[in-house]
């Protein structure tokens, strides 16, 4: 075996490792509809519930009067806010700080919300239940827009004024009105107005973000089952935190954590939508300990895309100063942010804006000033970060419009706007004017590659063609060339600032080496589609030496898996995949002690060579790591306990910063409103990548939500308060036949205080790709005279704008 | 999205499906491809307490082609337009318009029959039929009688159709001359935001017919006869073309929805026309 020193590249090969286009372990299950969903669980006994929801957005409940509906045969039982309140449970916190109703307490506050559970023997019966729970309802003013809300009498949460009519605090400070929830604050605010008072230019914009919604392709749901003999509780549910299920229910429950097991089977996406805590839980638990049955609970896609976790709803207002020369000298925003009848937003508990100041983008802008007010209004809950950090994707949307429209002002190209301003190499570490301190970057050249990629000039000349040949009257399409350079803030993050309801944002990896040279590690995360049974098994077959096919990735079970906070925010890699490579390195101290003792060297004589430990200087001298695992556990050695296990818990320095400049290009029917995309090209530096194949993956599926997002997806509300884009009739998701193809190309610059250099993909190409197509249409209308026109980009707010530009003239 | 409770009955000919609308009246309900009247339950809109599936009812199906027209059994599906060749020579707008409804998946259960019968103004086959002529055949406990589509349709859902009939044919003359399906929705799987059939013959330069029919901007379809008769007897120069747009325009009655607001879709719709008279021209 000794002289069979196989040549090193395919030693290296061999592992799968660190930037290997490895094929997705998952997939084998998934294509053969083999996966194990929360709605694929099916325990004996088990019993189903749902909801009686209400048809209003705002009224009193006088009456609910379930006789009719225990009636129907299969109805077991039918649960209320009164059934709820002696168990404390009619009310539960939310990640925000605030509490919402599990089931109706005397009012409802957006439509589709919560009354009644129906507990039944089967789902049909439970439908046929609901139909007959009978709910005495007085309407009362509904208030959809939050600057009304700011304005109007109409007291949304009583329940937040005291009897004195006076307004205490809430959980991030004191409130100005009935219907306000916070105002935060970050930057310098005169410092900053001052610098825009005095400054050469200055563009201003507002612009609306509008709602919409993750829109996973599984909805949420749950199993709960109570065993009422061990009094154990197990909670399955499509949950992207697991262990903050598990530490939440115990809290509210007063059930002792060691007796809650959550487990997160299969997730069919989640985008932000399964992060938070939602009424079907804790309802589903309470049926459980109450008819000591399991009991599942699944949305229905009206359900999900009405009620649960809803993202964006902001309303930006923005100025941007610079000198004629086109440097910028200062930026201010206001937000106004509309977060429905309770505060349910998934952000860390300082950052009730989530990450908004990371708003100065990848600009080198010395003065800033940010304010958000958050408002309460008669819509559904949430806000949260669908595909991307904490209100990242609002942050990057503004000031990627706020550099068009001061490039407008400046009467400059775009481009250059953005490469005058860039953060440039030798700034990083750079800390921004709101506070983050920005990792690595290397902006020019990513922005240079990606001009010539697409032949940025030659672009130029052929719109300007266009333009010439429309106003001559030859064409009636115009072409729109949409730029984008984001930062992402990712990897939440740093415990001594990030914490969801006190819990601490770091993640965690526990390994355990098999005697024969596998291994199982199992993670504080949970993957809802973005591979991690593939990527950190090559995160740990380079550190390890052992091959990636040869590691079991587990994650999800909270009996089994060390505690972390979750997946979503781009957390997972920065996070998680930090300590899996730093218990990976525990491991490998560990084996070259043992490595020393079989070659009868002093520890320090031997290094780590790909898949084994060398003796220095004499290669052909070497124990593989497949030897040191058998070692381990089957000889004895002196000074050094048996076995080959390892965890590590990692509290990150710092978050990551990845970034990418993207490129869209876009021809209209300026007479239709309808686009055609021709072209995206997106450039992504997500530090050292992984696996590449899947960060293709991530990039495509990113892009076309982001797709989505800028040119038709909304949950849009009529003046009722009724949700008129309920079904994915009227809520865009878009098939194979609308996404364009996708070119994607990439540089490297790795994170230096990360311990493999990655910042994490999974987010960035929608956070860069919603600004990118949106430029794109404002870009194509520019010559005409378009500043800003909101998104979504649909066909007929398309015609809108050509039809206010004069075009159809 | 779970239905109230039904009866499932699957009956094997035609007089099993008219003896059980004559038996539950209007508790009972005829499904063909069921994907419209499905949604419609699941949303508990609908109320069906007997479905009666046609899927194995004799006789509904196939295409047939005589001299001078063609028949297509109710049953016959989306699908199996796009698939037929002859059908595709001899009325090839059927299939152009197939290929613009849902998609793949939806057109292998839709059928003819329950696209026309349904009464959705969204439905595309609707005005396809109003331009092209057809007559549907319904037959009932009365015997069976003929409708043309131009009036068969009332309102949305109401249709000339009495509850215990069953649609069983479409029967078109063979079209003659160029033919475009023009339709602009927001994606695929979307009913029209405005969609255009037209057929028109030219001899020499001149246009000698023109059938114009309107989706989805009334509460039924709209054919328009005068939109067809601003074209006749022209070379369809800017002005005919115009002048057809403004007769159409004065058909239809639109509605605001997600789609978008009234003004858009009129504007549309004259956008969409003139598209598909240029297309039909040139093809004629
Ligand atoms: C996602 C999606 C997208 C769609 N997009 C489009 C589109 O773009 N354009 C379009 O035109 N359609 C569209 N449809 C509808 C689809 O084409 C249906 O096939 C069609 O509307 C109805 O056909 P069906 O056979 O499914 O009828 P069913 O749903 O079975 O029946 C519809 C109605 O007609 C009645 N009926 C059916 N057959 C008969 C008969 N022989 N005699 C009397 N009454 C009958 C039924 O009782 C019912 O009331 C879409 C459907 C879906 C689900």
């Amino acid at each position: 075996m000794k002289d069979d020193v196989e040549n090193r590249e395919d030693r290296v090969a061999n592992l799968k490792g660190l930037g290997c286009s490895r094929k997705r372990v998952e997939d084998a299950r998934f294509t053969q509809g083999k996966g194990n969903y929360v709605d694929d669980i099916k325990l004996d006994g088990m019993i189903f519930g749902d909801f009686v929801r209400s048809p209003y957005a705002h009224a009193r409940i006088k009456s609910i009067d379930a006789s009719a509906a225990l009636e129907v045969p299969g109805v077991l039982a039918v649960l209320t806010a009164k059934d709820l309140e002696p168990l404390g449970l009619h009310w539960m916190p939310t990640l925000a700080g605030d509490k919402q109703m599990v089931l109706a307490d005397g009012k409802v506050l957006f439509q589709g919300q919560e009354v009644a559970f129906v507990v039944a023997e089967d789902r049909y019966a439970a439908a046929d239940g609901i139909e007959l729970v009978e709910v005495d309802y007085e309407e009362l003013p509904v208030i959809v827009d939050p600057f009304e809300a700011l304005k109007s009498d109409v007291v949304l949460r009583e329940d937040l004024v005291a009897e004195d009519g006076s307004l205490p605090d809430g959980a991030h400070g004191p409130r100005k009105h009935a219907n306000h929830i916070f105002t935060w604050e970050a930057g310098d605010k005169d410092p900053t107005e001052e610098v825009i008072a005095n400054a050469e230019v200055v563009a201003e914009e507002s612009m609306y973000y509008h709602r919409t919604h993750p829109c996973p392709l599984e909805t949420c749901g749950c199993v709960a089952s109570m065993d009422k003999v061990n009094g154990k509780l197990t909670l399955w549910g499509t949950f992207q935190a697991p262990h903050a299920i598990r530490t939440v229910v115990s809290l509210i429950s007063g059930i002792e954590e060691h007796n809650i097991r959550v487990i997160s089977p299969d997730i069919g996406g989640g985008f932000g939508n399964k992060v938070g805590a939602y009424p079907g839980y804790v309802c589903s638990v309470v049926a459980s300990i109450v008819t000591g049955k399991p009991v599942k609970w699944i949305e229905d896609r009206m359900d999900n895309l009405m009620t649960t976790a809803f993202a964006r709803d902001y309303w930006m207002t923005g100025k941007i100063s610079a000198t004629k020369e086109g440097k910028i000298t200062g930026l201010h925003c206001h937000v106004t942010a509309d977060h429905g009848g309770f505060d349910a937003c998934a952000d860390p508990t300082k950052f009730p804006a989530g990450f908004m100041n990371i708003c100065t983008g990848s600009y080198d802008i010395p003065t800033a000033y940010l304010a958000v007010d958050g408002v309460y209004t008669n819509k559904a809950p949430g806000g949260v970060s669908y595909r991307c950090s904490f209100r990242v994707t609002e942050a990057v949307y503004f000031i990627e419009r706020m550099i068009e429209v001061l490039a407008i002002e400046l009467n400059m190209d775009a481009a250059e706007l953005r490469r005058v301003n860039f953060i440039r190499k030798e700034q990083f570490p750079y800390t921004a004017a709101l506070g983050w301190e920005y990792d690595s970057g290397d902006y020019h050249t990513a922005w240079e590659k990606a001009l010539k990629a697409v032949d940025y000039e030659g672009l130029r000349a052929e719109q300007a063609q266009r333009i010439a040949d429309f106003k001559a009257g030859k064409t009636r399409s115009l072409m729109g060339i949409g730029l984008s350079f984001f930062t992402e803030i990712v990897g939440a993050g740093p415990v001594k600032n990030c914490d969801i309801l006190g819990l601490g944002m770091f993640d965690s990896c526990e390994i355990r080496i098999h005697p024969t040279g596998s291994a199982i590690a199992r993670l504080g995360t949970i993957s809802q589609g973005q591979g991690h049974a593939t990527t950190f098994a090559q995160i740990l077959a380079s550190e390890i030496g052992l091959p990636a096919d040869s590691i079991t990735i587990e994650e999800g079970d909270t009996d089994t898996a060390p505690y972390g906070l979750g997946t979503y925010g781009s957390r997972s890699t920065p996070v998680a995949g930090a300590a899996t490579a730093m218990a990976g390195r525990k491991i490998r101290a560990k084996a070259q002690m043992i490595a020393a003792y079989l070659l009868e060297v002093h520890d320090n004589d031997v290094e780590f060579d790909v898949d084994r430990f060398v003796v220095k200087g004499a290669p052909e001298r070497f124990k593989t790591m497949k030897e040191i695992a058998f070692a381990a556990y089957n000889q004895a050695i002196p000074g050094i306990e048996p076995g080959l296990e390892a965890v590590s818990y990692y509290d990150p320095p710092n978050m990551t910063y990845p970034f990418g400049a993207y490129v869209c290009v876009m021809d209209i029917d300026v007479d239709t409103g309808v686009t055609d995309i021709r072209r995206f090209y997106a450039l992504d530096d997500c530090g050292t990548r992984i696996n590449p194949m899947i960060i293709e993956g991530q990039v495509h599926g990113g892009l076309t939500e982001a797709l989505a997002v800028a040119m038709g997806q909304e949950i849009a509300y009529d003046d009722m308060g009724n949700v008129k884009t309920g079904t994915l009739m009227d809520f865009f998701l878009p098939t194979a036949w609308e996404v364009p193809n996708y070119e994607t190309d990439y540089t490297v610059t790795p994170s230096p205080h990360h311990p493999i250099g990655a910042k994490g993909v999974g987010e960035s190409p929608h956070v860069g790709g919603v600004p990118a197509f949106s430029n794109a249409v404002h870009d194509a209308f520019r010559a005409f005279g378009l500043r800003h026109t909101n998104m979504p980009h649909d066909h007929w707010r398309i015609w809108r704008t050509a039809h206010e530009l004069g075009l159809h003239a | 999205m779970i239905p109230a409770a039904f009866e499932y009955h699957r009956p094997k000919d035609l007089d099993g499906v008219l003896s059980l609308l004559t038996e539950h009246g209007d508790e009972a309900r005829v499904m063909a491809g069921g994907h419209s009247l499905i949604p419609m339950m699941k949303l508990r809109m609908a109320d069906v307490p007997h479905l009666i599936d046609l899927q194995d009812v004799a006789g509904l199906t196939g295409i047939s082609h005589s001299d001078n027209t063609i028949r297509l059994g109710a049953m016959v599906t989306q699908h199996d337009i796009i698939g037929d060749a002859k059908l595709a020579e001899r009325a090839p707008i059927l299939r152009e318009a197939a290929l613009q409804i849902a998609d793949p998946q939806v057109r292998y259960m839709g059928t003819v029959g329950g696209n026309v019968a349904n009464g959705d103004p969204g439905n595309d086959m609707p005005g396809l039929m109003q331009c092209l002529d057809a007559v549907f055949t319904l037959v009932g406990p009365e015997g069976t009688r003929d409708v043309p589509a131009r009036d068969f349709y009332e309102a949305a859902y109401m249709t000339a159709r009495e509850d215990d009939e069953v649609l069983t044919a479409v029967t078109i003359p063979v079209p003659r001359g160029g033919y475009a399906y023009e339709k602009q929705k927001r994606k695929i799987g979307d009913y029209a935001t405005a969609a255009a059939a037209v057929q028109i013959v030219k001899d020499g330069g001149t246009c000698t017919a023109a059938s114009i029919a309107m989706t989805n901007l009334s509460d039924t379809p709209v054919y328009s006869d005068a939109a067809g008769a601003a074209l006749i007897g022209t070379s369809l120069d800017d002005a005919a073309r115009a002048a057809a747009v403004a007769a159409m325009l004065g058909d239809i009655d639109p509605t605001e929805d997600n789609r978008g607001p009234v003004a858009f879709k009129i504007h549309v719709a004259g956008v969409i026309l003139n598209r598909a008279i240029e297309r039909a021209w040139a093809r004629a």
